[in-house]
């Protein structure tokens, strides 16, 4: 396989809420242009590996960068899906001003979306085939819905990378296929993509890359050579039995 | 209007920790200056007021106590420490102390030429920061993580928020006082809420129930000798919630039970269609005469429903004798193929 450039390095990160670290020394090096998985058992840390990437949570220890710069300097890059349940649905506004949403951050303070924002916006909710609903109050969106809207508005944003926090959590098989051939379109054009995603099943036929984790790295690698019984023994496996000790 | 952004939040109980937290800010201005200077009390409640909002942040981000425990501690400290201080200052032998406790219930009869000018310019400013950073409050209001990652200061756009809210309860405090200051950010809000899904409209409409219950409340208490101003214009905003609970078209109480019981209406007199398509289809002419009687197997059936039919035009009777309609069969048909 030939070099690739490396799209996200991670040295030495560390989180805790308490006392008990959640992510414990993580090293992590993402190579451009793949769709990766974050697989890993319940409390691995998955979200908050994204999470703290991205900046969110402030982590003990560690540094991020992207294509060799600081996260700081190249938030630009870098678009991210939350989990759908973290915001408020019944917030008071349409499908296409959350798709809108997307173009904040390149806009920055103060100035307000125009025509060309608004384009921008209707082209995503055209991509994810949510046109149609753009005027929807988003409490009137269904969750498989809901999720497009939100996969618009990273598209929105134009980035090199994409987050994305359990994308088909809660969705029909429908909206499922639609986004994960949104993601493989992506990959074409080059785009790297890192999904916290919890369907093991669906790991190879979706996936080329993939990282387990279990508070720590476990593994990572291309899907081909790494997704074997041994990794998921060692990431699933072993949890289970301390949980049953408990 | 900045109670649209509480009661979004879901911090709408801040309101009340913050105008409770304000009266020994008040009370202390008052102990310094010894005069009932109104800009320095109410400097005096912002500083506490602000203070009060910081702890209540500090103790849900610091500890494992939640919003709601934090809101109430702070409220009950702060308007228990203004209370001991009114009452100390009751005791005093300053003939100037008299009229402090006005900000408990307020007292609009008080205000004066210049404190109405304080108002206006303080919402001149409200509004003109409300609409420069429009987008920002919406995103953080909406999502802040996702507003952390588009790269926004949400700390600095959180205390933007906060101040102005605190600066509009503490304006509040002299027309209604300190216990029922919390209503009236609140109401407005939460009755705009139930007339619209936009942001901007029920913000708009916010500031219009609002300054609405102000001038009715006036209106009515200045004709009324023995009403007092401030739980007047309250009680009108209540009204506006309640009014807005019940008959507004989209989310009212009155217009949901209507659509549910037109909705089973229809829903019964299509299952009885569909039951009649299932006989007449079984026949050559679809409007081969049925006795009436075989509808009671099914279970839904009402003379009612069948009257309904009639005057739909989907059915006919001749004696005890039923027949479908042209009409009827078509309807009947289509109800079919959806299911």
């Amino acid at each position: 396989m030939k070099e690739r450039k490396i799209a996200v390095k991670i040295d030495d990160l560390t989180v805790a809420y308490n006392y008990k670290p959640v992510l414990w020394d993580i090293d992590l090096e993402i190579p451009e242009g793949v769709l990766m998985a974050i697989v890993g058992p319940n409390g691995a840390g998955k979200s908050t590996l994204i999470k703290s990437i991205l900046g969110i949570l402030k982590p003990i220890a560690g540094s991020v960068s992207i294509y060799g710069k600081p996260y700081k300097k190249q938030r630009s890059l870098v678009a991210y899906v939350p989990q759908k349940g973290s915001v408020d649905w019944d917030f008071p506004t349409t499908a296409l001003d959350v798709v809108k949403m997307g173009t904040y951050g390149s806009l920055g303070w103060i100035k307000r979306p125009r025509q060309k924002e608004k384009k921008a916006a209707l082209e995503a909710l055209e991509k994810v085939g949510m046109l149609a609903f753009k005027n929807r109050q988003i409490s009137q969106l269904s969750g498989g819905q809901q999720q497009r809207i939100f996969l618009a508005r990273a598209l929105v944003q134009n980035a090199a990378i994409y987050f994305m926090d359990e994308p088909f959590q809660g969705v029909d098989a429908t909206t499922e296929i639609a986004i994960i051939n949104i993601l493989k379109e992506l990959r074409k054009a080059g785009k790297t993509l890192i999904v916290v995603h919890h369907d093991l099943q669906t790991v190879p036929e979706y996936f080329d890359w993939v990282t387990f984790l279990n508070v720590k790295k476990i593994a990572t690698g291309p899907v081909k050579t790494i997704f074997n019984n041994e990794n998921l023994t060692k990431t699933y496996g072993i949890n289970y039995k301390v949980s049953v000790q408990e | 209007m900045l109670g649209s952004f509480a009661v979004l939040r879901k911090q709408s109980l801040l309101g009340d920790a913050i105008s409770h937290a304000a009266l020994p800010g008040i009370a202390i201005a008052f102990l310094i200056t010894g005069a009932k200077d109104t800009n320095i009390l109410l400097l005096g409640a912002l500083i506490s007021g602000l203070l009060g909002t910081f702890w209540i942040r500090g103790i849900t981000t610091k500890t494992h106590l939640k919003s709601d425990t934090a809101l109430g501690l702070i409220l009950s400290l702060f308007f228990g420490f203004g209370m001991l201080l009114l009452t100390f200052i009751q005791k005093q032998p300053n003939a100037n102390q008299a009229g402090l406790d006005k900000y408990l219930f307020g007292q609009a009869a008080t205000l004066v030429e210049s404190d109405v000018w304080l108002m206006a310019i303080v919402t001149g400013i409200c509004l003109f920061v409300i609409l420069l950073f429009w987008k920002e409050f919406k995103l953080l209001l909406f999502d802040i993580n996702y507003a952390k990652t588009l790269g926004f200061n949400t700390k600095f756009i959180d205390t933007l928020i906060t101040f102005f809210i605190v600066l509009a309860i503490v304006l509040g405090l002299q027309t209604v006082g300190v216990v029922l200051m919390s209503a009236m950010l609140l109401a407005p809000a939460a009755a705009a809420r139930q007339w619209t899904n936009s942001l901007a409209v029920m913000v708009f409409l916010a500031a219009v129930f609002g300054a609405f219950s102000g001038i009715f409340g006036t209106a009515i208490s200045a004709s009324q000798n023995n009403l007092s101003t401030g739980p007047v214009i309250v009680i009108i905003a209540t009204i506006f919630v309640l009014i807005s609970f019940l008959f507004s078209p989209s989310r009212g109480l009155l217009f949901k039970q209507i659509r549910i019981l037109k909705n089973r209406r229809d829903l019964k007199l299509n299952k009885t269609l569909a039951f009649m398509y299932g006989i007449a289809k079984t026949h050559e002419n679809i409007s081969h005469p049925h006795t009436i009687k075989i509808l009671n197997n099914f279970h839904g059936f009402t003379k009612k429903t069948l009257q309904k039919l009639v005057e739909k035009k989907y059915v006919y009777i001749v004696k005890n004798m039923w027949s479908l309609t042209e009409k009827g069969f078509k309807v009947a048909s289509n109800l079919y193929n959806q299911h």
